[in-house]
């Protein structure tokens, strides 16, 4: 077989100790409008690139159209720029055939939730190996600021000069509503959680799903301000550990008796303006009755329900992995059967294969009689 | 053997017909093997309905088997069959119209009541008010000799009711002297886990059989000799799917590329993706996507990373499928596509064949994106047809297009088996770009062989051949996004050179063996209509008339002498079924004023139709300029 034979069950590794985050920049020209949110988030990927372990050969990124999928563009490793939406479709020809690779999607929320929804959803279910990143800057940049499935309902824009009427999606709920077995969210600008989000995503079997907040100055500036500049805002989820925020840690969240999530203030912790917990009318809590995260819980309802603690990016949000559970990934086990073909009926004999078993010879033996 | 007087023929074509439960294609197929067993030249039509199970009895459930076996090399199902098997009224109504007078109908006596007859929606009992006037007609209680031939087994009415389709092919089988011993062991091998079934399926059979033999109703049989021109070797039956299934497994083994199949279930192109998923031992991935678009984005997605990418599919998948064709023609890579073609527009009779996809696979894109197309010309052609569709996909970097089509598709015929020694080496032309070591950055993807004006495959996990593809347009080898006028000019009549060039590298037009040097007509097809038309011509030059014959297996680019070949003659008569596509090709291409023959139907040609087409053609005055 030639070089492309499946390398089965292998995993992409190889010593990149030497290499730096100049080596994973290529040298082409980036063209997104200065300011964007998109500079932030390349030079922090290629900045984690070298501690993958996995050699610029045997990187590939993958996207579908728009700002975001120029992205593989700008990485000095193996690229496809897709069609729009259809980057997850590519990726998986690419994941499922090659285990020896590591395989990234970069996409926007347009790509992947409106054109690509399907393709996005399917590659999640099946657990294809595939890190996939979508800059989620609620809004079509590439073609000039129209609303996306992710804009809040009553958005200005072009097409919706009377504001728009779709409601819009949360991207971790619908991966988690997809069966992804990654979840996690980060913000453009905050350069340890995102590369601690990719390395932990990257380092995932089977689809990891980022979110990203990202913020496009030129066409939805400001989108995410609620959040990304304001820290009390974002409830940054650790596994074990009880879901605090805020300055103080003086905010929590509590499972209530109605079987819902709901932000209270935290018994003996002060909050940051300097009142008394519960001054607002939240409830106040111990800490101990708050609810305590667990990211690899099979059962993915909490994860669902610490996603719908806000529907848009405008209060106290979640931010960080949601969700890490381990399940076959499709391509580990296409190689499986594979395999055990192989072993169950050998290699192939196309001979054999294309002659069948009810054959007859011309100009030879007599055709059998005509009788019962 | 039978007492019964013996009469010869040459060529027989016959009809099994019941409702879609009544196992009228299993009865067929085991016909048609028996009787390839026996030596004749067989084709088949299956004709069933595109419903799973339309209601019982019903018109739109009747299920129709068809096939044409000679002691000669034949070339179509048959026009007309000179024998029907009506399991039950609604057959009888449904494939009456297709009788000549004075054909056999045997139908099963049975299934007339009051009931059925209404569900077929006759008013009154054809056998009784003349409508089958002028045929031989045979009423054999079926249903209730089968039960007879399983009484004291241990089956459920029901049961054994439904191995009445083996008493109707005993009979047939005596009829036309057909050996049991192939169906027997069909039998024995279907059913090893269930004897009682073996048992049950063979008492019928047999019954059928030995009904034939000692009834009085029938004073002769038939005998079909083994057909001696067929040229010797060792062989089977196959339909155009399993060809094309073991084309795509050829293929990968041909040029040491693993095969992934990207597909999505459509009629009738489903049976391959089938077929291929039970063959993983030959390194074959098959992968059902969640539509169309995504199976051929895996399978682009795969030739990238260094697999031989296929899709198979039928026209409503190939027009989501386009703007990935597209991707592929931009980024240079390999992708077959194979599209069995059925009727269309839009969803239109899904299991009916149709050869009106042609303009979409040359066209179906937007922009200037030139894709090969080679179209199959019989069942066991599709084999062929994919190789040299791989081998043009793998040695120019392009997409290419197959085509089939529904008649082809589950039609069979008699196939000498290939020896694989024999078939194209494609592993030469893989030639993935070999690794560069050091800081060498100068890799350029979009750099072009002097030969094939192909790119480099430069495979992921290739060191040192970093390289981003996709959509955007390409700067001419560097391979960086280019907006520069000049260079999408460029670019543009490179794609297109790069297909053209294909016309040196493929067999020049031919004219067909039985064919008239100085003929004035000229009949051109392409795809599965070729074996209708050769029948066609044969008859209008055993009629003392010239005609010359040839067919294009090459669609895009056509054969370098094609021009050529249609300037010799008087006239074009170009037979599709479809609107003229290929007559809009040929007049636009060579300026020559070929006229055409166009019927859709959703069935192959009869070759009485061609027939009288071509003599229309041959009986036109000369329009030229000797003038006496
Ligand atoms: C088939 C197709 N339809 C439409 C477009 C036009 N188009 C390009 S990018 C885009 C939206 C991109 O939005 P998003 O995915 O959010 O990416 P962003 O530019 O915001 O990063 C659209 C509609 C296209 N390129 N192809
Ligand atoms: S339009 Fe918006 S998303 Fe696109 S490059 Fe400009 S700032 Fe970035
Ligand atoms: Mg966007």
């Amino acid at each position: 077989m030639s070089d492309a034979s499946r390398v089965s069950g292998g995993r992409p590794g190889q010593a990149t100790d030497t290499l730096t985050r100049k080596d994973f920049a290529s040298d082409q020209e980036v063209r997104w409008c200065p300011g964007c949110g998109d500079y932030a988030i390349l030079a922090t990927i290629q900045g984690v690139m070298p501690d993958l372990g996995v050699s610029r050969e045997n990187t590939v990124f993958v996207s579908g159209i728009g700002c975001a999928a120029r992205f593989p563009y700008y990485m000095n490793t193996y690229g496809f720029h897709g069609i729009h939406g259809r980057a997850p479709a590519i990726a998986t020809g690419i994941s499922e055939t090659r285990r020896d690779l590591k395989v990234f999607v970069v996409t926007g929320d347009g790509d992947a939730l409106s054109i690509g929804g399907n393709h996005l959803i399917h590659a999640m279910r099946r657990n294809v190996d595939l890190t996939i990143i979508m800059f989620n800057n609620q809004i079509y940049g590439l073609t000039k600021g129209q609303y996306s499935p992710t804009s809040e309902t009553g958005k200005v824009t072009k097409p919706t000069p009377e504001g728009s009427l779709d409601y819009p999606f949360n991207p971790v709920s619908v991966a988690l509503g997809a069966e992804a077995t990654f979840v996690g969210r980060t913000i453009d600008n905050e350069r340890d959680h995102l590369s601690a989000m990719v390395e932990r995503a990257a380092h995932h079997e089977g689809t990891a799903f980022i979110e990203v907040y990202q913020n496009c100055n030129i066409f939805n500036d400001g989108a995410f301000d609620a959040v990304r500049k304001n820290e009390a805002n974002q409830i940054r989820l650790e596994h074990g550990r009880p879901v605090r925020f805020g300055a103080h840690g003086e905010h929590g969240v509590l499972l209530s008796d109605g079987c819902e999530l709901e932000i209270v203030d935290v018994e003996g912790a002060e909050p940051a303006d300097g009142s008394q917990p519960g001054a607002t009318g939240r409830r106040v809590a111990a800490e101990s009755e708050l609810v305590v995260h667990d990211a690899h819980r099979e059962d993915a309802s909490l994860a669902f329900a610490l996603s719908r603690l806000s529907h848009t990016p405008l209060g106290p949000t979640p931010i960080g992995l949601f969700r890490q559970v381990r399940r076959p990934v499709y391509g580990d086990e296409l190689a499986r059967q594979l395999a055990d073909a192989q072993l169950r009926k050998g290699s192939g004999d196309l001979q054999a294969l294309i002659t069948g078993s009810d054959t007859w010879r011309v100009g030879g033996q007599r055709p059998p009689s005509p009788t019962p | 053997m039978s007492d019964k007087a013996v009469q010869q023929l040459a060529t027989v074509t016959i009809r099994f017909a019941g409702d879609s439960g009544d196992g009228m294609q299993l009865t067929g197929n085991r016909f048609t093997s028996a009787s390839a067993m026996v030596g004749n030249d067989v084709a088949t039509l299956p004709d069933f309905p595109a419903e799973i199970r339309a209601p019982a009895g019903s018109l739109p459930g009747v299920s129709g088997f068809q096939l044409h076996f000679a002691d000669h090399d034949i070339l179509t199902p048959g026009d007309e069959p000179d024998a029907l098997v009506a399991m039950n009224p609604a057959a009888l109504k449904a494939n009456l119209p297709a009788l000549p007078t004075g054909a056999t109908i045997i139908v099963n006596s049975d299934s007339f009541t009051k009931p059925a007859l209404r569900k077929a929606k006759y008013d009154a009992d054809p056998r009784q008010d003349g409508s089958l006037d002028g045929f031989k007609v045979y009423e054999v209680p079926i249903t209730d000799l089968t039960l007879r031939a399983l009484e004291g087994h241990d089956l459920s009415k029901k049961a054994k009711e439904r191995s009445k389709n083996m008493f109707a092919l005993g009979l047939m089988s005596w009829m036309y002297s057909r050996p049991l011993e192939p169906t027997i062991e069909w039998v024995e091998s279907k059913f090893s886990a269930a004897p009682d079934l073996v048992d049950a399926n063979v008492a019928v059979l047999k019954a059928g059989w030995a009904f034939g033999e000692t009834t009085e109703l029938f004073d002769h049989r038939y005998e079909v000799q083994p057909a001696a021109d067929l040229p010797p070797g060792l062989y089977r039956q196959i339909t155009g799917n399993l060809a094309t299934a073991y084309g795509l497994i050829a293929a990968g083994q041909l040029s040491g590329l693993p095969l992934f199949l990207g597909g999505y279930p459509i009629t009738p192109a489903s049976d391959v993706l089938q077929e291929l998923a039970r063959h993983k031992n030959f390194g074959v991935a098959t992968f059902q996507a969640e539509d169309e678009i995504a199976g051929v984005g895996a399978a682009l997605g795969a030739s990238f990373a260094g697999n031989l990418g296929a899709t198979v599919t039928s026209g409503p998948g190939v027009n989501l499928k386009a703007e990935t064709i597209g991707l592929a023609v931009a980024t240079e890579l390999p992708l077959l596509v194979c599209n069995i073609q059925r009727a269309g527009p839009s969803t239109g009779m899904p299991t009916k064949t149709d050869q009106a996809d042609l303009l979409q696979a040359l066209f179906g894109r937007n922009s200037d994106a030139p894709v090969p197309v080679v179209a199959a010309e019989t069942p066991g052609d599709c084999f062929d047809a994919v190789i040299e569709g791989a081998r043009l996909a793998i040695k120019y970097r392009t997409p290419v297009f197959v085509l089939s089509d529904g008649y082809l598709a589950n039609g069979a015929e008699p196939w000498l088996i290939p020896d694989v020694a024999g078939l194209p080496d494609l592993s030469a032309d893989v030639a993935f770009a070999a690794a560069r070591h050091g800081d060498d950055d100068s890799f350029q993807p979009f750099t072009r062989s002097e030969a094939t004006m192909a790119r480099p495959w430069a495979i992921p996990g290739t060191p040192g051949l970093q390289h981003r593809v996709g959509g955007l347009e390409k700067a001419d080898r560097s391979g960086n996004i280019s907006y520069d006028p000049e260079n999408h000019h460029r670019m543009t009549m490179l794609r297109q050179a790069k297909i053209d060039r294909i016309a040196q590298d493929i067999p020049p037009l031919a004219i067909e063996p039985d064919s008239d040097a100085d003929a004035d007509v000229l009949v051109v097809g392409w795809g599965s209509t070729k074996g209708p038309i050769k029948a066609a011509v044969r008859r209008v030059r055993d009629e003392g008339h010239k005609v010359a014959q040839a067919h294009l297996r090459h669609v895009n680019p056509f054969p370098s002498n094609t021009g050529a070949v249609l300037r010799r003659y008087h006239r074009v008569l170009v037979p599709e079924m479809n609107t003229g596509q290929l007559r809009m090709l040929l007049r636009a291409t060579f300026l020559v004023d070929a006229v055409g023959y166009n019927r859709v139907t959703g069935l192959p040609f009869s070759s009485g139709e061609l027939a009288e087409a071509i003599r229309s053609q041959v009986h036109q005055p000369h329009e030229g300029v000797e003038a006496t």
